[in-house]
Order: structure tokens, then C-alpha cells, then sequence
């Protein structure tokens, strides 16, 4: 644990919906160019505080952030930082595939070209395709409808989508809980390939993919008196097979959640 | 045992199919009824108007002989106040509904500006009228111009641009929203990339809607000052001005026999231009209409 070299870091993070507290105190810590799975029952805040790292709740009138999150350092929560910036640097794919009523090239290009770029957009376009293994599949269509693909291929586009803006860090809310096994497998397979150059964490109801898939997990909860609160954080391997809370064993063998 | 006796059952099944048919023969009448009455009216007009649509009377100013009469001036007035209505409807009313469900969303003020938005939409025309002639004629100076007539008929169907707007964009899904940001578009590209295509479809349904109405519309530039006779066409936005709704209204109003068949001819004019302009937006409407889809 001492080893781990952060890339994100949650300081004393609360996040509340006007005065109701939906996530409490978290403190965590993000691996570079690792995997880290926040995992926990419906409503402990999984998602709330995946939205955190990229400032997606700025987007909610009502949600009030307290603490720090820092990016290399760097308060994403600081006076001068610009949200649209932060999520330029640091992605996101969602829950159900939301692929824009566009082309497929046009979907992977939107990020680039409404953030300027100027460089070979063709290329990047197909090495984005290629790095979300959909590139095979869709080099004959590109100008097809991206509505047009299946709904696992729909989830690949979106992650192309995502990496054709070369963030650094790329946040998963419940990537898989839409599709089929099949496609599942595909999604963790490629997760696994792109841990080599980016940062991911994801979200996730499903405790055998956490187990097969991240270097790392998190584990929030809720009780009576605290919403969203973190219990135990350490290397999945650790978590799945010997945690140190009775709570996260309780969870982790399906005693509740 | 069934909670219900076989001969209820059968005596209740046989009432509910014929309650089914009966009430399927209600609408099909109703049906009957709305396209008889349109079919009549239609007959009617064109059997009484043909025999005046002719060139002469497309291309001839109002005239005190019947037969001499024409409906050049109210038709290009009519086109002319309609396209400026429909132009800044369509602007106020595009920018008022982003406001409201973009920028002001869930806001107080936003309800309650849309609440009131709506209610506009039933004030009698004539108010827009009297509110156009002491605006646009009196205090901007514009006269009882094409231009204020416009404007006037902009204010009235103002409410039904920014409803159907405001609609439209209510409907675009917030994960095409959550997924533009995620990427960093600022505000104004999510608003012009994302929402303004997406719901562009369903706004220019409100624009045809708000251009019938506008065509159709009489009580309004009579109160402002638009002229019943006029033997000239608009040759600026500050020209005089006649529409085809109060030619028509001057014409029936004669005794003569020749007037009257001059204001049904003028009511086929009418309804041809209505249809070539809502064909017009039909046609924007479905270039607009995303190809993506599905």
C-alpha cells in the first residue's frame, strides 16, 4: 500500500444534495495507471463520488462538494480551476451506452474538435477505434449511425469516444450493467489493456468483476446515521479474499447489499 | 369456481364488444363529420371563387368594380408581414425557451415565466393588436408599417414558438447532454451542438403552427392600423400594408354578388399560400430531422 503512486486523491470529501449528505469523509487514494473499483450496496454514493473526479455534479443545481480532490496535486475543487478543463483531462463513460445521434466518426471526433484540436483528425480517429478494440468492426461504416451498433459495441464506441481526447484518467460508472456476459467480457478485456496507459476507476454492482478486474478497491457503505462512507480500501486481492472490516466480509460474501 | 358465473360472463362479454363497436362507430362519425363539413366548405369556395382565379386577379389591386377587382396587394402583404412574424418568433422564441430550460432551469422565475408563457398563448388577438399599435406604430415610430405588422403578429404567436420550443427541448436526453460535457464542451457548445439539432425538429413544428396562426390572423392588424384598401405593394418594411384575411373580410362585407366570389376566390388564395408556406417548413423541418436515428 505504501507504494502506490497517486494520481487522484480524495481529501475529507463530502458531497451533499442540498442538506442531505450522500457521501461522507472519503479519503482515497487513486492509482496510476492502475484499475480502482469502488464497489457497495444501491445508494452508499458510488457514483456521487465517481462524479467528483470530474466535476460532473457541478452539473447537478442542487449537489454542494466539501473537501478536495486532488489531481496530481492540483485542487480540481480549487478557485480557479474550469470544470470544462478538468473534464477534458480526466473522461467518463456512463452507465447505459449514450452514444451521440452522430456517425461513428463523428462521435470520436466530437471531442477533439470542439476542444480544438488541429491535427490529423482521420488518424486519430481510427487509432481511438483501435485502442477500444471496435475498430475491426466498424472500419466499413464509420459513417453509419452510431445509434446503428449493438449495445456492447455502442459501450466500446463511447470509451473510443472518451480516449480520443487523451485524457489521463478515465472514470467508469457501471460500464457493463447494460449489456450481455458477452459483451461484459469484451468491455473488462479492454479495461484491462488500457490500465497500461491510463488511469481507470470504475463503478460496479458486480463484486466478481471488482474482483476480476481491478488492482484496487473501494468499498462505501450506508448505515443509519452515515450515507456513503468508506469502510475499507486496499488491493482487491486483499479485499476479496481477506478484509480487514467484518462489514466488507459480510458484503463481499453476500450477507447483504 | 370462477368468481364470476358463466351466463354474467357471457352476458357481460357480449355488452363490452358491443360497447367496443359502438364507441369505434362514434369516432369514425366524428371523423365523418369534421371531413364532411371541410369537404363543403371546399366545394363551396371553389365553385363559387374558380371562375375569378385567373392571373389578373393574382396580379390587380382592390378596385370598386368587382370584376376588376384583385388580391396582389393583400397577398404579397400577407407573405411579407408573415415571414417577418415567423423570422422573429422563431429567434425570440428559440433563444427564450433555451434560456428558460437551459440557463434558467428549474428556477423559480423559469417556472413561473413558463406558467404565464402559456397562459399568453389564449389572450385575445385583439390585445396583441392594441399592444402592437401603442409599441411598434406609436412609441418606436414605425408606423402602420409591414415591419409593425410583423412584429405584432411576432408577439402573438410568440407563446406557441417558445411552448413548442421549450418542448422540444425538454425532450432531448440528458445522457446526450452528460456525455458532451464529460468530454469538456463548455455550455454553448452543448447548447449548439447537442440541443439546438436535436430539438431543431420539434421547433419548427411550433413555427408552422405559429405561421397558420399568424396567416390566419385579422382582429390583430385591423386594431394596429393595417389599411383594408390598398392599391400598391409593400416596396419597404415601412410601406403600408393590406393582408388576405382583411381583404377578404372587406369584400364579404359587400352587397355585390361579383365581391363575394372574389372573396371566396381570395379565401383559395389564402389557403394556397398557407399550404406553400407550411410546405416550406415541413421541408426545413425534415432536412433538420436527424438521419441518425436508430
Amino acid at each position: 500500500m505504501q507504494d502506490l503512486d497517486p494520481i487522484l486523491q480524495a481529501r475529507d470529501l463530502s458531497v451533499y444534495y442540498d442538506t442531505k449528505k450522500v457521501v461522507t469523509d472519503v479519503n482515497l487514494d487513486v492509482a496510476r495507471n492502475r484499475i480502482t473499483s469502488i464497489i457497495g450496496p444501491s445508494g452508499s454514493g458510488k457514483s456521487t463520488l465517481l462524479r467528483c473526479f470530474n466535476r460532473m455534479n457541478d452539473l447537478i443545481p442542487s449537489a454542494r462538494v466539501e473537501g478536495q480532490v486532488l489531481f496530481d496535486g492540483l485542487d480540481l475543487y480549487g478557485h480557479n480551476v474550469d470544470p470544462t478543463e478538468i473534464r477534458y483531462l480526466i473522461g467518463m463513460v456512463f452507465q447505459r451506452p449514450n452514444p451521440f445521434p452522430k456517425s461513428i466518426y463523428d462521435n470520436v471526433a466530437f471531442g477533439p474538435r470542439i476542444n480544438g484540436f488541429k491535427g490529423d483528425i482521420d488518424e486519430l480517429v481510427e487509432r481511438s477505434l483501435r485502442r477500444a478494440a471496435l475498430w475491426d468492426e466498424v472500419k466499413d461504416r464509420l459513417k453509419t449511425s452510431g445509434l446503428s451498433l449493438s449495445g456492447g459495441q455502442q459501450q466500446r464506441l463511447c470509451i473510443a469516444r472518451a480516449l480520443a481526447v487523451e485524457p489521463s484518467v478515465i472514470l467508469m460508472d457501471e460500464p457493463c450493467s447494460a449489456l450481455d456476459p458477452i459483451a461484459t467480457l469484451a468491455i473488462e478485456e479492454l479495461m484491462h489493456e488500457l490500465s497500461e496507459d491510463y488511469s481507470i476507476i470504475i463503478v460496479t454492482h458486480n463484486m466478481q468483476q471488482a474482483a476480476r478486474v481491478s488492482h484496487y478497491t473501494a468499498f462505501l457503505m450506508v448505515e443509519e446515521a452515515r450515507v456513503g462512507f468508506m469502510v475499507e480500501f486496499g488491493e482487491s486481492r486483499k479485499i476479496f479474499t481477506n478484509p480487514e472490516d467484518e462489514r466488507t466480509e459480510a458484503y463481499i460474501t453476500g450477507r447483504f447489499g | 369456481m370462477a368468481v364470476i358465473s358463466q351466463t354474467d360472463f357471457q352476458k357481460g362479454k357480449a355488452r363490452r364488444k358491443w360497447m367496443g363497436r359502438a364507441f369505434h362507430g362514434l369516432c369514425l362519425l366524428s371523423v365523418g363529420i369534421a371531413l364532411t363539413m371541410l369537404a363543403v366548405l371546399l366545394v363551396y369556395l371553389l365553385i363559387q371563387g374558380t371562375t375569378r382565379i385567373n392571373w389578373s386577379f393574382l396580379t390587380s389591386f382592390a378596385s370598386r368594380h368587382p370584376d376588376q377587382a384583385g388580391i396582389k396587394a393583400a397577398m404579397f402583404g400577407s407573405i411579407y408581414v408573415v415571414i417577418i412574424a415567423g423570422v422573429v418568433a422563431f429567434t425570440l422564441g428559440v433563444a427564450t425557451a433555451l434560456y428558460l430550460e437551459e440557463y434558467a432551469a428549474r428556477s423559480k422565475f423559469a417556472r413561473l415565466a413558463k406558467i404565464n408563457i402559456a397562459n399568453l398563448a389564449g389572450v385575445p388577438s385583439i390585445v396583441y393588436g392594441i399592444l402592437g399599435l401603442e409599441i411598434f406604430v406609436r412609441s418606436l415610430y414605425l408606423g402602420k408599417s409591414v415591419l409593425a405588422g410583423g412584429f405584432t403578429l411576432a408577439l402573438l404567436v410568440l407563446p406557441i414558438v417558445i411552448v413548442a420550443a421549450s418542448e422540444a427541448i425538454q425532450a432531448v436526453p440528458p445522457s446526450l447532454r452528460e456525455g458532451a460535457y464529460a468530454l469538456g464542451a463548455t455550455r454553448w457548445q452543448v447548447v449548439w451542438r447537442m440541443v439546438i439539432p436535436q430539438a431543431m425538429p420539434g421547433i419548427m413544428t411550433g413555427v408552422i403552427l405559429a405561421v397558420s396562426r399568424a396567416l390566419g390572423e385579422t382582429a390583430p392588424l385591423i386594431a394596429m392600423g393595417a389599411l383594408t384598401f390598398v392599391p400598391f405593394t409593400p416596396d419597404s418594411p415601412f410601406s403600408r400594408f393590406t393582408v388576405l384575411p382583411i381583404q377578404i373580410f372587406n369584400w364579404t362585407s359587400r352587397p355585390q354578388e361579383g365581391f363575394q366570389e372574389a372573396a371566396a376566390a381570395g379565401i383559395i388564395v389564402l389557403l394556397v399560400v398557407l399550404l406553400v408556406m407550411n410546405a416550406g417548413a415541413v421541408i426545413l423541418r425534415a432536412r433538420f430531422q436527424n438521419k441518425w436515428e436508430g
